[in-house]
């Protein structure tokens, strides 16, 4: 077991249940530094419930989730103290929302939007902040005249692109991201596509990405998690899955992904 | 020459005393009897009393007297004069099944054991102005005696009719309610989140005006929880202590009460089955608005341990709480009325600092230009 | 009943026994922690909500026969208020009352601090009318506990972040925030943030009541209190290119008299009893004219 050391995020017989209905039932998966796991399925599979477990945001029902700390090596981010775990969530980790508008503070300028996680953690230079945040922006293709505009003013791809910076200001190393091209057209997601991409090979993040665009799926990660109705149906390296289908409902999904 | 304000003391010596003169009015105008205001404006009562978290009818009419017929006045002077009242104890829990009725509907059935029962309401008056009142020329009232005596123990339409099927969501008991002290928001500070006692405790005390608005909010979709009103009881009840070296009730008198039980539809959710839920109101004397308004307003905050989505004003519970009590409102709203010179000087500086910069920053652009 | 009987139906300084009780415990517990908000069950007092209730709840609750009490509000001894409560104290607890800072043990204020250094054996008693620093960033109670509980104070620096962006420099001139014993943000009541370094390592025991919100807090003698502000942007605290017309100090809060309708005007101390010292002493401001000052004049 010499390679847990090296293992981010792992993911044991993780179940959540609503009531008697199932939201996700028994996951296990380890997730590797550098890599990027895509989990695909319709609305209702389980997907985004998966995600709020894992990310520390919903208790699951049962089973666990261990992140690889810096300090104490693998440990159940449910049996961390609170403190420690905002600590891990505002530090070594990030997640982009689907919705902008839930990731950033749409009442503050984009420079003290990005600004917020290093006050966080303790930065009290405003030169330093602000010069650390007109870098991010120009890093996600904003134009440093637009620092201190309010993120209202921005265009859904421009406010995608600032979630983006203001969590990766801090340098983390998982992101968890659900569906973040959800909202845009489709010049603009592709756009977003590549930068992320860029991002993610650059800085050698680790990232687990929910979707149910299965383009998206192939261009970002390196392996795939297919969702039905709670369950995870097949699994293994992204061109298997999506070439070489097993499962029925994955044969379905990447079908009517062929037709359209 | 400059001389600094003084005399404070005296201004404020005056000040009461014309507030003396503008309360009693023309003197030449018979001067009011507490008990004519306990009698004949009843209703005032009833609020200053439910407000005021205190029980006492003659007080009541004696801060409405003082306070001008302010109401919120008169509940203020009435929890300033309860707060320094030694505590005894605390009573049994009132029976209200028990109650001595005087009025009693449900909104749910058209008939039901013990009838319906209309006692003084206004509900079916044509609000047309009465000018025999302003003659003061009203004749002797007289009421007719009921042919029946009404039910002694009338059932009570939520726990005693719809619970048959079980239909209605229960009240949980506690195992040991015995042991279960209720909350007394007048003894301990609001804490979030709050159980239903405090809840209840607080919108009782709330204003009747934020109340009804808020249970109207409720109706009108946010948050609508489709309710009828179950039953409303208005009339008398023993209040009962057990004092320790005794160990057995004693009746220590009767108080007038107004008790609302609403029925609530509810479709069922992740954690509840489909059912219809309950909201609770009360008062003391008589006040069918805020029963109703406080019902409607008590479900809405009952929404979460229900499992429903929590997006209007009315479910939010910190939202409502930390806002009903009058009290504090009127003082915190009125306290801007206070000299506050030192914090406007501060703005006055900085105002000036920063329009000082923004034209000192314009002058440079232009000379640039 | 007449004002006499009125008074002697109530006990010293008003509260009962056990409810002095319950504030003093709070009282310690504050003191334990500095800067932390203790919630405590405030009682209604006969006076409104927003008027001090807070302040006057702790002042009743530490006061004694032996003490000697100043109440002032915006600085001054003799606004409605500070004279209303004064009398209050007067006439419940029967304690001799002061307008001299030097002379008083226990000091009750509104939105000031006294020009004059305190001492050991004062107690300053502040009124508060929002006592959480963070409200106005999130009004959620449950969400501002557990921020203070896990000291994620990142949103309070933004605000501070967003006026420098803005205005070049923070915009904050009271209820200026302040970090405690490098632990708890804390609101240092409205006072102008003039007054901020007066609370830093004050010799003097600090209570803060705030009776609407039912919160007490605390800074024992001696205890570190910061303004928050960025390395390159230091706090900084207001200046007046003028002096006091009546005293000629420099180094005070200044209020500005309006002195008709064409724009004269002219500053004096806000603190009345700091400037008639320093009148008395002969210190004379610009506008002083020839009469010496005295009260009696004055009034």
């Amino acid at each position: 077991m010499s390679m847990n050391r090296e293992i981010l995020l792992r993911v044991e017989n993780l179940t959540q249940m609503y009531g008697d209905r199932i939201g996700c039932k028994d996951v296990n998966f380890d997730l590797w530094p550098g890599e990027v796991l895509g989990i695909v399925g319709e609305s209702g599979s389980g997907k985004s419930t998966l995600l709020n477990c894992i990310s520390a945001q919903l208790q699951p029902t049962s089973g666990s989730v261990s992140y690889n700390t810096r300090a104490d090596g693998l440990k159940d981010i449910y049996h961390m103290i609170e403190p420690e775990r905002r600590l891990l969530m505002r530090t070594d980790w990030a997640f982009v929302h689907q919705n902008p508008r839930d990731g950033l503070r749409m009442n503050v300028s984009a420079g003290a939007n990005v600004g917020e996680r290093l006050m966080a953690v303790g930065d009290r230079h405003y030169g330093n902040i602000r010069n650390t945040a007109e870098d991010w922006l120009s890093r996600v293709e904003i134009q440093d005249n637009r620092l201190d505009d309010l993120p209202s003013t921005f265009s859904g791809g421009m406010q995608q692109r600032l979630q983006i910076a203001r969590n990766l200001v801090t340098g983390p190393r998982l992101v968890f991201m659900d569906e973040p091209t959800g909202g845009l057209d489709v010049s603009v997601q592709a756009k977003l596509l590549d930068l992320l991409r860029s991002l993610v090979r650059n800085l050698g993040l680790s990232v687990i990405i929910v979707t149910h665009d299965l383009a998206v799926a192939r261009l970002l990660s390196h392996r795939l998690m297919v969702m039905q109705r709670g369950h995870v149906v097949e699994s293994g390296l992204t061109d298997q899955v999506l070439d070489d289908p097993q499962h029925p409902y994955t044969q379905l999904l990447v079908s009517s992904i062929l037709q359209t | 020459m400059y001389v600094a304000v003084k005399g404070g003391e005296r201004a404020i010596e005056n000040a009461h005393k014309l507030l003396a003169e503008y309360r009693r009015g023309d003197q030449n105008v018979p001067e009011l009897d507490i008990r004519q205001i306990e009698e004949q404006m009843s209703l005032a009562v009833s609020r200053v009393m439910t407000e005021g978290s205190l029980y006492d009818k003659e007080l009541a009419a004696l801060a409405i007297k003082q306070a001008r017929g302010d109401l919120i006045e008169a509940i203020f002077l009435m929890r300033a004069y309860r707060t320094t009242l030694p505590r005894f104890g605390y009573s049994a829990p009132i029976e209200t099944s028990k109650m001595q009725i005087s009025r009693r509907i449900s909104a749910t059935y058209k008939d039901l054991p013990g009838g319906q029962v209309l006692g003084p309401t206004f509900d079916y008056t044509h609000r047309l102005l009465d000018f025999t009142l302003a003659a003061n020329g009203e004749s002797e009232i007289t009421t007719d005696e009921a042919d029946t005596r009404l039910d002694q123990n009338m059932p009570r339409v939520l726990d005693d009719l719809l619970r048959h099927e079980g239909l209605i969501q229960p009240e949980e008991r506690p195992e040991n309610e015995e042991l279960e002290t209720v909350g007394d928001l007048t003894r301990e500070p609001l804490e979030y989140p709050a159980n239903r006692d405090i809840r209840l405790q607080n919108l009782a005390r709330g204003d009747e005006g934020f109340i009804l608005s808020l249970g109207y909010s409720t109706q009108r979709g946010y948050a609508r929880n489709h309710a009828f009103v179950g039953e409303i009881r208005y009339g008398e009840v023993a209040v009962e202590l057990i004092p320790e070296e005794l160990g057995f009730a004693i009746d220590i008198g009767d108080i007038e009460i107004t008790e609302c039980e609403n029925v609530n539809q509810f479709k069922g959710s992740k954690s509840a089955p489909p059912q219809f839920t309950r909201g609770y109101g009360l008062t003391f004397g008589q006040n069918e608005r805020k029963v109703i308004a406080m019902a409607l307003v008590d479900r809405a905050l009952r929404d979460k341990e229900l499992g429903e989505e929590i997006i209007a004003p009315a479910q939010d519970e910190e939202f409502v709480l930390s806002h009903s009590d009058n009290i504090e409102a009127t003082g915190f709203v009125e306290h801007i009325k206070l000299p506050h010179y030192v914090d406007f000087q501060s703005e006055l500086e900085l105002v000036r600092k920063m329009r000082r910069e923004t034209t000192e920053k314009q002058a440079a652009q232009q000379a640039a230009e | 009943m007449t004002e006499q009987q009125t008074a002697d139906s109530y006990n010293f300084a008003y509260l009962d026994e056990q409810t002095k009780r319950m504030i003093r415990r709070a009282l310690l517990k504050a003191v334990a922690i500095p800067g932390y908000q203790v919630p405590f069950a405030g009682r209604e007092m006969p006076m409104p909500y927003g008027w001090g209730t807070g302040g006057v709840q702790v002042t009743a609750a530490v006061i004694g026969p032996e003490d000697t009490l100043k109440v002032i509000d915006q600085g001054s001894d003799d606004t409605t208020n500070a004279v209303s409560i004064r009398n209050f104290f007067a006439k419940t607890a029967g304690v001799p009352t002061t307008d001299k800072t030097a002379e008083a043990t226990l000091i009750q204020t509104r939105h000031r601090i006294p020009e004059k250094d305190l001492r050991e054996d004062q107690i300053l008693v502040y009124q508060v009318p929002i006592p959480e620093p963070l409200r106005f960033l999130e009004p959620r109670e449950t969400e501002t506990r557990k921020m203070h509980a896990l000291e994620e104070y990142g949103l309070m620096h933004v605000k501070l972040y967003e006026d420098i962006a803005r205005h070049g420099h923070i915009a904050t001139t009271y209820a200026y925030p302040v970090l405690v014993n490098d632990r708890y943000v804390m609101d240092p009541s409205p006072i102008p943030k003039f007054d901020n370094p007066k609370m830093n390592d004050m010799a003097a025991l600090q209570l803060f009541g705030a009776g609407r919100e039912k919160r007490i807090y605390a800074l024992p003698p001696y205890t570190k209190v910061k303004s928050l502000d960025f390395e390159d942007h230091p706090f900084v605290i207001q200046k007046w290119d003028d002096i006091c017309g009546m005293c000629g100090a420099d180094n005070t809060f200044l209020d500005e008299v309006i002195l008709d309708d064409v724009g004269s005007r002219m500053f004096v101390c806000s603190d009345s009893d700091h400037c008639n010292e320093r009148q008395a002493a002969g210190h004379r401001g610009p506008q002083n004219g020839d009469a010496s000052y005295t009260p009696e004049a004055a009034e």
